[in-house]
């Protein structure tokens, strides 16, 4: 089946022959986006102190507000700070894909574990109780993680078990989202993993009565392992 | 008086009757524009940030004819089967032709205002389709054959306890006044559904040029789980969802979050660039984008207008909107309700059917001022009430205004006019509010100014030669 681009093109090129006048109660017409890598955007979207601990504490004050659960552990202490949260939301089953982060929290779990770095079944990955995965970067201005295909195991590893839990080194903490594009294209170029994503906390409704409920489809919970 | 006018008003009188279900909208509405302040002020500068989120739409508009094929070329390159259709019909086919040649049965949807607008779901089910609706609100409106009161709030018309009793009736669960309980019976319901389907129907919110990718802001997962588990993906976007660069997202996301929901930031903003690739261990095998005109081009051939195309369907607009609150968002009888429905409508499905959606308007202007990407949109209602008029004249109303430039284009007729008026006002009170009143559309909500006891001109002259002709 052919498609209409010729036509749709040919309407397009000819309703822009008419030039837009200047209109109604504003200025003028806005000017050019400013195009330097989308820095000129960060002087208007919310401020974050870029330091290390000015991330963190943006960080933590979006994952409050936005119901992440926020753990910082030590190298050393990561193994045990696996094996709490495991008691405490009393996981029995997990999937994973391998980072050198994960691997040490798989290791810890003991518990049985599916790999998405195999081929793997989706009704089984529905069944476990949580995921464990890296990520690109912490977003510290909107308390979002960055991930992608690469860097989280496939698209449905993040999305399908019931709660996520993500691990990232304490240098993958980034101030703002003008940053966070930048980021994907030094480390992408023109090459994208097929998905990414800005995962900001657990996934949410207010679609009956505008109350907030969490774990509308996604995971119902969310927790950040920051490794220092 | 044309048909859908006067739907439209029965529809939304029926709407003023029900005030229960008013007080409750507006009592929603006052907490979103209390969490969207909170938000608007996080921002170091909202007003430049609209400024700038403008500019990037405008480009992408004014720029469409590079914009788009660059777009297409760019996601092409990454495997994703691009179809361009100049119309609902040929979008509709190119879907169905897709379901069918991979014999699927069953499909899930998450929220397409696109795909409303076409009516796919219903075309789809009218095809033997299963389709599910996957965000939440849709899918309560679609249990109720319903269409979504709000381009955001799908379901924000109905309280708890009618959901609970929906929920019973089509899907055997048990009654509950918990929104929280509610939430998992559908989580349940639909959560099978995307293990089994075949096709996945998103929407898009943003098309970046540069990359060749697409953006979909959604805050139940349903988009990430309806682009991750079938093995077919399908896009529908309007040709004005384009952006130039994959910056701008930086700016947009948290701004159509701002905006439309009062929430910082979506929680997946998810960007996707081409089907599975190779090394990546799942993700759907095929994904068509299907790129739709629909009569846009109509609305870009409007230069005047045509700023109404950079509209990235957050729904500010009908939150604020007096007369969305008071018709409520089923009345307008379009895909898309309040202010922008009101703009663009005519445009998209004749001017001379749906101008008295421009007509109901107060021109408050707070549809323009809550804009993200400063839209003029109460300019653009009288731009549209202009448009009527000079297409379709009315003989009486031409007569009126002739009349009036002749009486008004010479001082003694404009006196002489004037004394009549005065002498015949207090006539008028004889059959006032009976059908013998001329005037009734207008007396029947409104009183008339008192007559005044002399004009202007005579107080005027009065006082120039009380002061003795001081100025003379």
């Amino acid at each position: 089946m052919t498609d209409d681009r010729a036509l749709v093109f040919a309407r397009i090129r000819e309703a822009l022959q008419t030039p837009r006048p200047l209109h109604g109660h504003y200025d003028g017409l806005p000017g050019p986006a400013p195009a330097e890598n989308g820095k000129g955007y960060a002087a208007w979207l919310p401020r974050v102190e870029d330091t290390p601990s000015g991330r963190l504490l943006a960080f933590r004050e979006r994952s409050e507000l936005l119901k992440t659960e926020l753990v910082v552990a030590t190298r050393a202490g990561l193994a045990g700070t696996v094996q709490a949260l495991q008691q405490r939301h009393g996981w029995k089953s997990a999937a994973w894909h391998r980072t050198r982060l994960t691997e040490t929290a798989a290791g810890a779990a003991g518990l049985p574990l599916l790999s998405t770095d195999q081929a793997y079944e989706t009704a089984a990955l529905e069944r476990v109780d949580a995921s464990f995965t890296g990520c690109d970067a912490l977003v510290a201005q909107t308390g979002s993680v960055l991930l992608t295909t690469r860097s989280a195991g496939g698209r449905a590893l993040s999305i399908l078990p019931p709660h996520h839990v993500v691990f990232a080194e304490a240098s993958q903490l980034i101030a703002d989202l003008p940053a966070a594009m930048r980021l994907l294209r030094e480390r992408y170029g023109n090459d994208l993993p097929s998905m990414i994503c800005l995962e900001t906390g657990p996934s949410r409704t207010g679609d009956i009565e505008r109350i907030l409920v969490l774990g509308a489809h996604g995971p119902k919970k969310l927790t950040v392992v920051l490794v220092e | 008086m044309p048909a859908l006018a006067s739907v439209f008003q029965r529809d939304s009188a029926a709407y003023r009757r029900r005030g229960e279900t008013r007080a409750f909208i507006r009592r929603a509405l006052r907490g979103y524009e209390q969490k969207r302040d909170e938000n608007k002020a996080r921002f170091q500068d909202w007003q430049a940030a609209r400024d700038a989120a403008a500019a990037i739409k405008h480009e992408a508009i004014e720029h469409l004819d590079r914009c788009l094929p660059e777009f297409i070329e760019k996601i092409e390159a990454r495997g994703v089967k691009v179809f361009v259709a100049a119309n609902g019909v040929r979008a509709k086919d190119y879907i169905i032709g897709v379901i069918r040649r991979h014999g699927a049965k069953s499909i899930v949807k998450s929220k397409s205002m696109t795909g409303e607008e076409i009516h796919l779901a219903q075309a789809l089910e009218g095809e033997g389709f299963e389709v599910v609706e996957s965000d939440l609100g849709e899918f309560i409106v679609q249990l109720r054959h319903e269409a979504p009161f709000h381009i955001v709030f799908p379901a924000m018309h109905l309280k708890r306890d009618e959901i609970s009793r929906l929920f019973e009736e089509k899907l055997g669960s048990a009654p509950t006044d918990s929104p929280e309980e509610l939430t998992m019976i559908a989580r349940r319901a639909i959560r099978q559904k995307y293990c089994e389907a075949d096709i996945g129907i998103s929407g898009v919110n943003f098309a970046v040029a540069e990359t060749g990718a697409i953006a979909m802001c959604t805050n139940e997962g349903n988009g990430r789980l309806t682009t991750s588990l079938p093995r077919v993906h399908i896009a529908l976007m309007g040709i004005e969802k384009l952006v130039p660069r994959m910056d701008d997202l930086a700016l947009l996301l948290p701004m159509l979050a701002t905006a439309g929901s009062g929430q910082h930031l979506t929680c997946y903003n998810t960007i996707l660039s081409g089907p599975r690739q190779p090394g990546e261990p799942d993700g759907p095998e095929e994904f068509h984008l299907v790129i739709m005109d629909n009569a846009r081009t109509t609305l870009l051939a409007d230069a005047q207008q045509r700023d109404a195309l950079q509209c990235i369907r957050c729904g500010a607009c009908l939150n604020v909107c007096p007369v969305y609150k008071n018709v409520g968002g089923h009345a307008y009888g379009t895909t898309y309700p309040g202010p922008i429905g009101s703009v663009i409508t005519p445009h998209l499905r004749g001017l001379q059917s749906w101008k008295h959606l421009s007509g109901a308007s107060s021109l408050c202007g707070a549809c323009t001022d809550a804009c993200p990407v400063k839209i003029d949109l109460h300019h653009h209602l009288l731009h549209n009430r202009r448009n009527a008029v000079r297409q379709h004249k009315t003989w009486w109303e031409l007569l009126l205004f002739q009349g009036f430039g002749w009486v008004a284009a010479d001082a003694r007729r404009f006196a002489l006019a004037g004394w009549i008026g005065r002498l015949a006002q207090p006539l008028h009170a004889l059959v006032a509010g009976t059908p013998l009143d001329p005037l009734k559309p207008w007396t029947r909500f409104r009183a008339l100014p008192e007559p005044p006891p002399y004009a202007f001109r005579d107080w005027w002259k009065e006082r120039r030669g009380a002061e003795g002709g001081a100025h003379d």
